[in-house]
This record gives C-alpha cells, structure tokens and sequence, in this order.
C-alpha cells in the first residue's frame, strides 16, 4: 500500500473500528470447514473460531469488525452514530473494506470480517455495498475466511438472500428486549420488520440444509446460522423480560447466540438515555443464565425463578446459585448416584466436571477430595453434594448460605464475544 | 535371537529419542517394551539433548519380545491422549506415557478415573499441548518482506512453549496455501513455498524481519475496538498472557490504553453531561430548575428560560418549538406574533386556551445577535432532545388526554425522530402513557407564507385544530 494511501486508510479505520465496537459478537465459529488448498486465494475455517487477540477490555478480536460508513439516516437514541450525534463521520468503499481484510489476514492478525453499516440513501442501497464486500472478498480474491454480515432489516428479501450466500454468519439486531424500548429509543425501527426478516432468514438456513442433503453441490447458505444482539439497561426491560425475548428468539428463530450488550456511555450521548449506566455485571449474569439454557437444561421459567423481587437476577451471585438458594429441597445431590441432570443444577459443577464425576465414578466411588480435584472451588460445591465421606448436614439449610458463598472479588467475562 | 536379548530380571533399559517429538518412534519402543513385560521403572527415556549420562548403566539396546505379534491394548483416547503429550515440553512425557500404556494394559478403561492423579496430570499436559497450538494459531503475526524477484516472503517470528511447531504446520499450510511464508522459532523453523513443506533448524528473533508498514494499520484497529468504559484487564491477561505480548504488534498499546481508559470514559460522560437530578415532581420545581438549566449551549445564551403555562390539570397540552424574542422577554410562551397566529385559530376551533396547557419543546430562545435584532435559529436534534427531559417532566404532572405538537421541532421532542408535518398530521399516534399525540404545522410557519400557500396552510391548521377540539370532546364523555 502507498504511504498516503495508508494513512487515509488510518483514519477511516480509526473511526470505523471505533463505531463499530458497541457490537458484543466476534465469534469466528460453527461454520462449514474448509479451507485454501486447491484455491487461488486465501483463507480457511476449521470449527473452532480462533480470538487473534484481546483487548483490554476482555473482549476477544477474532475479525475485523468495522462499519462500511457512519453516516446513517436513522435516529436511534443509545448508537453513537445516529443521525443526530455530532461524531466524525466516513465511509470505506467496498473495495477498501476487501483490501484490509485481506491485508490484515494475510498477516494472520484475523479470521475474517464482520461487517456492519450506517443507513445511507436507503436500506436497499446500504444492503447492496454490504453485499459487494463480500463478493468482491469472495468472488475476486476466492477468499475462504469467515465473513459475518450484518443485515438491514428494511432491506429487500433477496438482498438479505445474496448476503446469505457469501456470509458465514447473518446477524439481524433485535436492539432492545421490549416493543417500548424500541419505539422509545429507536423511533425509526419496528419490532415486527425485525421479526420477519429474522423469521425469513430461518427459512432460507433450514432450506439450504435441505437442499444440500439431497444435492451435494446446493449452495450453502450462512452455515455458522444467525444471532442477534440486545442493549441491556436503555430501557425499563427487567432481566426476567430479557431472559424471556430471548428463549423466545432461540425458539423462533432458531439463533446460534443472543448477544447482551449493557448499554455503556458513549460520546455525545442523547438525553433520552437513561441517567445510569447498568452494570456491566448484569450482562455477565445474564450470559451466564443464557450458558443456563442452552447447556445445562434450565427452562426460561427456571431462570426466572432465580430473579429477585424486582425481575432482576442477583448481581452478587450467579443465576445458578441464586436458584439453588431458593430451591434448597432439591439438594444435596449424591455425586456417587445421580443423574447428570441432577449434577448440572450443583452450583460449581460445570458441564466438564460432570462429565468427569459421571466418568470417574465407574471406577471409584468419590469420595471430597476426588470431586475437589475435578473442580475449582471445592467450598462453593460442598454445601451442595454429598459423597462417600460428606453429607452437608447443616449447611444446606444455613440462612446465611448466600454470604458465604457470594464470592469476594468481581468474576471474569467469559462469555461475551 | 540370543538369550542376551531376552529381558534380565534387574536391567535398565535406556531409549534415545531421535527427536523430542517423535511419537511413532517412542509408540514402537513402548509396544516392543510392554511385550517384554519390562516395568515403567526400570525404563529411562532421553530426549535429544537429555542428560543420558544419569542412565549410563542401562542398556540401550532393548530386549525383543518373544511373541511379536503379542497385542498391546491401547485405547483410542489413549492414543489421542499420548499423541498430544508427546510434543510437551516436560522431559517425563515419554516415562509418563509409558506408565500409563502399562497400566493400561490391565484395566483398559483407567483414562475414565478423572481423579487419578497420573490421569490428571497427561490430561492436563495434553490441555496444555492443544492450547499452545492455538495460541499458535492465534497468535503469530507474519510480517512481508518483498523478494529479489518482486514477490512477497510473509514472516513470523513464535515463541511455542511444546514442540508444535512441525504438529502444527498443516494449519498454515491449508490457510495461506497460495502464500510463501515462515515461521521461525528456537525450536525449528517451517517453511512453506506454495507446494513443499520444508523444516529447517532453530533461529533467533533477529533472523525475523523487524517490521511491517501494516501493523500501523492494525495497531489503529486495536486501540479503536478498545471499549474504555469496560476495562476488564484480568479477563484480557487469562487469554492473552503477557509471555505472548512481546512478539505481537499491538500489544506495545496495552499500558497507554489501560492508563488513559478511565480518563476516556468520564470524558465522554462528562461530555453527555447527562448528570440529570431526580426529575422535579411540581410545576414549580421544573420553573426553578429551567432558569438554572446550562446542559446545552442555548442555555449559555443572554436568555431566560420560558416555563409552560396554563391549568396542571389542563386535558390538552399544546408544544410548540421554543420561545420567541418576545416571549423570551416576557417569560410567557406564545406571547408574539406566533402566538396571536395561535390564539386566533384557537377561538375559531372553540378551544379556550384558558384551559390548555401551553408550553415549547426548547425553554430557552436560541438565536444569533445581528446588530440589534435577535434572529430566530432553529434548534439541534440534540438540544431538542436534551430539552425532552424538561417537557416529559411537564407532561408526567399535567398528563394531558391530548398532545398537539406544533412544527416539526416539537413533533421531534414527542417522538424522539425527525417526521414530515405533511404527513404525521391529521391522524391521532398513541403514545406511551395513553394519551395521544396530534402533528399539526407551527404557527411561524403561517406568517413566513402569503398567497395561496398562506390559505392553503391556514385551512390545515385550522382543520387540525378543529379535529383536536372534537377529539377532546370525545374524550371527556
């Protein structure tokens, strides 16, 4: 690249990257494998998306993640880059956008692009650049990488299919957990819009995997699936309503992840916001009861038992303890004899440890030590489980339960990108 | 075969691995080893470099089994397992391996004991193996140089803490294909031309290209996806530790980052300046708090801030855009010339604006100074929006059955988007509390027209004004 042309390129990417950040996924996983060999470009995926890097905000950089353009016609009250925010403003060509990528993947800094855009012109018009980046990526530099592709709701049907063709991914946002959110904060986007192009995105996945079974050479369509975001705190939503829109997408839509964001400041924020920003602690818990759903069996209600009084999971401890706390007659649970199902709900006991204690105990009966030696904190499991050697008798039923067990220091974000 | 072959109750037996990660010859040692029934102890295994010297009295040539075809029970997970272990780096692997094939060999099922503490510890030797490999993946970070015929040589320099590196060649070979590139590292280096795989010897970080006019570029990628208002270093640190730091581009940022993150974020919250107080629960309170109100620049002006007027029980609430010159001198909303446009049409719809509660969406007058005039300036989406806060005050105590927002600036303040009058107006839109919204053109807009246009105008105003007054009546039976 020219020296000039590096430093115009900068000054984009500087304000593209950093518009683009507010959106939680970067995953690079679940997608067809393949790979270069036999090609004439570049690239491969092999199933397990790969995290190039982290920034100090624990997030992971597995693509590069940018927006084509800033500029936007739509208002909508928590993005940096509604139309009424005073930000600096720019917009890559779709051929910028294929050149960096493939720059950066060359060098082995990524997995590929996540690309997402401001509205210009119209819907149609924004939908049509997205989709030339990733032809161009595809078709002219038969690049093989991963390829997310953020798609406009209000655009046309078939668009939004040409997307699907090129993309490893397809991602519609739904913004905000309840209709009134989105009126009141995206005044310009409509619940029911998003829904239908979400519902049409399904259709057009499933009848891909269709295809292919009977034709080998059918055309994949998106094969890491589709997933959506939510802003956590911009609205009233209360974290039992948030868990609920979300088991209901899963059902509906068939999504491979719903993304929380917690709604965080952003420069030259609207006054419409709220005056407090969440925690970013509520959208860990909320990650995690979302971990609660998808792999360790808790139906939505469940989760929404372990909410307090005002519909908000525990900050202090975790969805899972919280649960358990309110539900001490289910336990404690006998590592030597119970089912798995019963091992997933011990709070401390993660699906790898059950697998262990499930595996292990074919050959020994267990006694403390062996479960302390299959998971990372012993204490926080004990009041749950007996063994060989341990009954819990009086703690289980300790009202102070809660204190002892809520841990002392904030946890790490490990579920997020 | 001579009795000298055949294993000696007592002997040691020593094995020197041609390379420290040569499995299928440490797998054909151990079979022929585990045929002869020669115990984990009384075996040595040497890695190329290994001290052999503590084992000088073994012997190195290894006894041959009686029955060659004698099976040797190794599970599939086994050798999964011990495929991955052998890269370690720890200088036991082999010995380790070797222990466990042997136990193996009465209960083939010892790997399920998760709580066996040798099991343990290949488990966790093989994790460590897998996840060097994808910090590999991972991190690497080529670097071109252009070739004396003009191509493009990609380079990368790699710390592996395991002996991957030859294990772990597929990968790059299968993603840049088309690409001539190599990795070098202490531990042996790999080279790849686009069709052979070629390995050479261990290299030093000066033998790597010490550059790259694309890392600037990536450099800027990762300071600006760098959230600073959710600074979560100990999550940063667990998948990215520092020992990798030194051979990736970007992580030179991280300290200046990390230090100027906290200063960023409240950067930004103070330029929101959304530090709002709880929001006033009388009229009285929102007069008081508007006069001393600076959050947006209108505020700074040589103004006062023009409170809403009429009844706190009022059934209609009419908004308009914000105070006039003369309105701003009076402290009274619709006072001027906009305001006479409004009482006139407010008699004719039989509207008594005694009754209305009427106030703008901005409180204070914006303008520009020319010579002696004040001119008139439209507000900002933003100043009407930080505005809203004020006005949705108003509406929380009077709780109007009908809003009539006039002009689009009010329209906004209402809606939180920027609507067409033309076509917003003459249909009621639900808002959140209940109540109703009506779109009707701003009074100022009719005095800037004459002619037709003027008529034309008055007549929709009028016709609003007319279905607001019938709506109302509605509403009260």
């Amino acid at each position: 690249m020219e020296r000039m042309a590096v430093l115009d390129t900068i000054q984009k990417l500087e304000i593209l990257a950093d518009a683009a950040k507010y959106d939680a996924s970067c995953a690079s996983s679940g997608t067809a494998k393949r790979n270069s060999a036999g090609g004439k470009g570049i690239g491969s995926t092999e199933g397990m998306g790969i995290c190039h890097a982290y920034a100090p905000d624990g997030r992971c950089i597995s693509l590069l993640k940018i927006l084509l353009t800033n500029h936007c016609i739509f208002d909508c009250h928590y993005c940096i880059n509604r139309k009424s925010s005073n930000v600096r403003r720019a917009k890559f060509t779709p051929r910028e956008v294929a050149d960096l990528t493939l720059t950066f993947y060359r060098r082995n800094y990524i997995e590929g692009l996540f690309l997402s855009s401001g509205i210009i012109k119209s819907s149609n018009h924004t939908m049509e650049l997205l989709v030339e980046t990733a032809r161009i990526l595809r078709e002219e530099h038969d690049f093989r990488g991963y390829i997310h592709l953020k798609t406009i709701p209000e655009a046309d049907g078939e668009l939004a299919h040409q997307a699907g063709l090129y993309a490893d991914r397809v991602s519609i946002n739904v913004e905000l957990p309840t209709d009134t959110g989105l009126t009141r904060l995206a005044p310009d986007k409509d619940s029911r819009q998003i829904e239908g192009a979400m519902g049409g995105m399904k259709m057009a996945i499933r009848q891909s995997k269709d295809e292919r079974k009977r034709f080998k050479h059918a055309p994949r369509f998106a094969p890491g699936g589709q997933s959506t975001q939510m802003i956590v705190g911009a609205d009233a939503a209360t974290d039992a309503d948030i868990v609920g829109k979300a088991s209901r997408l899963y059902d509906n839509f068939r999504l491979r992840r719903v993304y929380y964001s917690a709604f965080s400041p952003i420069p030259d924020a609207s006054a419409v916001l709220p005056l407090k920003r969440p925690p970013l602690m509520r959208e860990h818990r909320l990650y995690q009861s979302d971990w609660l759903m998808r792999f360790y069996g808790f139906a939505p209600r469940e989760v929404m038992q372990a909410t307090e009084a005002d519909g908000n999971l525990p900050l202090d401890i975790d969805p899972k303890l919280a649960w358990a706390l309110k539900f001490r007659e289910r336990f404690p649970v006998d590592v030597n004899r119970s089912s798995r199902e019963d091992l997933l709900r011990v709070p401390g006991l993660g699906t790898r440890a059950v697998g262990q204690i499930l595996a292990s105990r074919r050959h020994r009966t267990l006694r403390l030590d062996d479960v302390a030696k299959l998971t990372v904190s012993i204490t926080r499991v004990r009041p749950f489980i007996c063994t060989a050697d341990w009954r819990p008798t009086l703690l289980t039923d300790r009202a102070d339960l809660r204190g002892i067990l809520a841990p002392k220091q904030e946890q790490l974000e490990l579920f997020a990108a | 075969m001579t009795a000298l072959q055949h294993v000696k109750l007592g002997t040691y037996y020593v094995v020197h691995m041609p390379e420290p990660d040569d499995f299928a010859f440490w797998r054909e040692r151990a079979r022929q080893l585990v045929q002869c029934d020669v115990p984990p102890d009384r075996v040595a295994w040497v890695e190329p470099g290994g001290n052999g010297s503590l084992f000088s009295h073994g012997d190195k040539r290894l006894p041959v089994p009686e029955d060659e075809n004698r099976v040797i029970r190794a599970s599939k997970r086994f050798l999964t397992l011990a495929r991955n272990v052998a890269h370690h780096s720890d200088p036991e692997r082999f010995s380790l391996l070797y222990a466990m094939l042997w136990r193996l060999q009465s209960n083939p099922r010892i790997l399920e004991d998760k709580a066996d503490n040798q099991v343990r510890r290949l488990e966790d030797m093989d994790k460590a193996v897998r996840r060097d490999a994808h910090k590999m993946h991972a991190f690497v970070r080529f670097r071109m140089v252009e070739t004396e015929g003009g191509g493009e040589h990609y380079v990368a320099w790699f710390e592996p803490d395991h002996h991957i590196v030859r294990r772990e060649a597929g990968f790059f070979v299968r993603r840049f294909a088309n690409m001539h590139w190599s990795i070098l590292t202490p531990k042996g280096c790999i080279h790849w031309d686009g069709e052979t795989l070629r390995e050479s010897g261990p290299a030093q970080k000066s033998d790597a290209p010490q550059g790259d006019p694309a890392e600037d570029l990536w450099r800027k990628y990762y300071a600006s996806i760098f959230n600073p208002a959710r600074l979560k270093i100990g999550a940063m640190l667990k998948e990215m530790p520092r020992k990798y730091w030194k051979n990736m581009p970007e992580a030179a940022l991280i300290p200046e980052l990390v230090a100027g993150a906290q200063k960023r974020e409240s950067d930004m919250v103070d330029a929101g300046s959304l530090e709002f107080e709880d929001r006033p629960e009388t009229l009285g309170a929102i007069d008081k708090a508007i006069h001393a109100c600076r959050k947006c620049p209108i505020g700074s002006l040589d103004n006062q801030a023009v409170m809403g007027e009429g009844p706190a029980d009022a059934s209609l609430m009419i908004v308009g855009e914000q105070p006039g010159d003369q309105e701003d001198q009076a402290g009274k909303p619709f006072v001027g010339p906009a305001g006479q446009v409004l009482d006139a049409a407010l008699e004719t719809a039989g509207i008594e604006r005694r009754e209305t509660y009427v106030t703008n969406a901005v409180k204070h007058f914006k303008y520009v100074q020319r010579g002696k005039r004040r001119l008139h300036q439209s507000p900002t989406a933003k100043e009407i929006d930080v505005c809203r806060w004020w006005h949705e005050a108003e509406r929380a105590i009077v709780k109007p059955k009908v809003v009539l927002a006039m002009g689009a600036s009010a329209a906004r303040a209402m809606l939180g988007k920027t609507v067409s009058i033309s076509k917003a107006r003459g249909e009621p839109i639900a808002l959140e509390d209940g109540s109703e919204l009506w779109v009707t053109a701003h009074p100022s807009y009719l005095l800037r027209l004459d002619g037709d246009a003027k008529a034309e105008q008055e007549r929709l105003f009028a016709a609003d004004l007319a279905a607001v007054k019938e709506r109302l009546a509605e509403l009260a039976e």
